[in-house]
């Protein structure tokens, strides 16, 4: 295998990998949201979300062990140690905390019914630091970071990702029963004078 | 038999979130507030599938299967 193949896999995974790990965080978003449409039930948004989440590991893995075997770059094992490369220090050592954080959500995401709703939630949070910093390593680095598609590719992910956050921010709560909850939690404190 | 499982909601950690509902319509509806009504008798063989589905994508953890007593 040449290494300029290996080099051409290296980039395409990544590019692959980023419109992914978009599309997982919007459908993450989407099931929070309790998003559902004619043709679009509420179970969707989870089971495709985890389903795409598990791709983009394999896509992710494509991408670092072509690039870590590539004779060319000579990267090594350093390149899996955040800040370990010698190559783009930084901008290889945020896609190696990426990297790492997805697995850490992935993995607790597997052993949900293990570990408790509690703890899987909020490492799950880790998601909203987990893809600016994929999202910094594609920009800062990359052979194609400047052309034109990948630029393009870029806009989008930021942009369809951004959309779906403000959404969520700007949503009424999903819970049903969330002026109650409120409510209730309000006279529970007043009762034992706190 | 073991095999007669019932599905089982804990009402403290349930959102109402009726994914549940989505993938088992045949044992479970949801009340005017989106909450589950679970019908309380063995799951049929071939819902059973479903059941588990539901079972392990339960966003809060809420859902599980229980044996149920053998009717001897």
């Amino acid at each position: 295998m040449s290494s300029q193949l290996l080099w051409y896999t290296t980039r395409g995974a990544g590019a692959v990998s980023l419109v992914l790990l978009s599309a997982v965080v919007i459908l993450g978003l989407l099931a929070r949201l309790r998003f559902e449409s004619r043709g679009w039930p509420r179970f969707l948004s989870a089971a495709v979300h985890g389903d795409l989440a598990l791709m983009t590991l394999v896509f992710l893995v494509l991408h670092i062990v072509t690039a870590v075997v590539d004779p060319f770059t000579h990267l090594g094992l350093a390149a899996l140690v955040p800040f370990g490369s010698y190559y783009r220090t930084l901008w290889l050592g945020l896609g190696a905390i990426a990297f790492e954080l997805l697995i850490a959500i992935v993995a607790t995401s597997l052993l949900r019914r293990h570990i408790g709703a509690r703890v899987w939630r909020a490492i799950h949070w880790l998601a909203y630091a987990t893809w600016p910093v994929a999202v910094l390593h594609g920009i800062g680095t990359g052979t194609d970071n400047t052309a034109l598609w990948m630029v393009v590719i870029d806009i989008v992910c930021v942009a369809a990702v951004g959309g779906a956050l403000l959404w969520r921010m700007i949503a009424a709560p999903a819970d049903p029963l969330a002026d109650e909850r409120r409510v209730a939690a309000e006279r529970a404190s007043f009762g034992t004078g706190r | 038999m073991s095999d007669r499982v019932a599905l089982v909601v804990d009402r403290i950690k349930c959102d109402g979130h009726g994914v549940c509902a989505d993938l088992v319509p045949e044992m479970i509806e949801l009340d005017d507030w989106g909450y589950p009504i679970i019908r309380s008798d063995a799951i049929p063989p071939s819902v059973l599938p479903h059941a588990r589905r539901a079972v392990s994508g339960c966003p809060t953890l809420a859902l599980r299967l229980q044996a149920l007593a053998s009717r001897r």
